[in-house]
């Protein structure tokens, strides 16, 4: 799938490059600031109280 | 294309991981830490408006500590926790309750445990925060040596505790809440302050406690304890 993906992306390497870099980005964006968040309520709590 | 699916979820799971313990834990110790100074000079500015600007002069004991309300609706922050030897910036808003409303909030983050006693009570006042992620309340807990300060400001004063021991117990251990601590059945003479927490780092398998005692006490018209009084100057600027 990532193969497909570098076959996409148009011009030579160094702009496909920078593309990548830039949808990495876009990505890691995306995840920190709205799936993340929302993973976080789902997942198991850490705990730290005695009960 | 499977072992790309797989590569690709072991990446964000790391990434989560690094976004849970580190970035948002930074971010939200930022913001519980801005919190709890706005808190701290509302109370002081409080203290100002009613006593006048020259502070009265200082006795050499304020007598018994002022003890607040028993008990403050959920969620409701009533004090300031801050413990130097945890760092710049390590002050905290202290609310009633212990759920992931008080732990997880981006500005309160330590909790307190209902039913236990207040600041400055003979008893025990027991509260709990993150060592690790959600603003880390707790974070370098390890790091208390005998003697360190614990400081806690209400509407009400200054109560300055004095680290005395840590104990590692299992989470089920609630004995340490108890006015003396597992001894439910006898009565306090000792104003405690309890610090419970996970351990080890980055685990909840135990849990980790810190004890101190009552030292000393100054009403707020008194100002901040001279040790921290710099630190404090420095809040919110």
């Amino acid at each position: 799938m990532y193969g497909a993906l570098w076959r996409i992306l148009p011009g030579p390497v160094w702009v496909r490059i920078i593309l990548l870099l830039i949808l990495i980005a876009a990505a890691v964006f995306a995840l920190f600031t709205w799936v993340f968040p929302w993973v976080d309520g789902i997942v198991n709590p850490i705990n730290v109280t005695v009960e | 294309m499977l072992g790309e699916l797989l590569l690709t979820a072991g990446v964000l799971i790391l990434l989560f991981l690094g976004w849970q313990l580190w970035w948002n834990d930074a971010i939200m110790a930022g913001q519980q830490s801005t919190a709890a100074s706005d808190l701290s000079a509302e109370w002081l500015e409080e203290a100002r408006a009613t006593s006048g600007d020259a502070p009265a002069p200082a006795p050499a004991d304020y007598g018994d500590p002022i003890v607040g309300p028993a008990s403050y609706p959920n969620g409701e922050s009533f004090a300031v926790m801050y413990v130097p030897r945890f760092g710049e910036g390590s002050q905290r808003r202290v609310a009633e309750g212990t759920g992931l409303d008080v732990l997880n909030s981006e500005y309160l983050g330590v909790g307190h445990y209902p039913g236990t006693q207040m600041p400055g009570q003979v008893g025990n006042f027991a509260i709990a925060s993150h060592r690790s992620a959600y603003g880390g309340g707790m974070h370098e807990i390890e790091q208390l040596q005998l003697g360190d300060a614990i400081y806690i400001q209400t509407r009400d004063g200054w109560y300055t505790y004095r680290f005395r021991d840590f104990e590692y117990v299992t989470p089920d251990t609630v004995g340490v809440l108890a006015p003396v601590p597992h001894h439910p059945d006898l009565q306090p003479t000792d104003r405690l302050i309890t610090l419970t927490t996970c351990n080890p780092l980055y685990s909840t398998a135990e849990r980790l406690i810190a004890y101190g005692v009552l030292e000393s006490w100054q009403p707020s018209a008194a100002g901040p304890p001279a040790e921290i009084a710099a630190d404090v100057a420095t809040w919110g600027s």
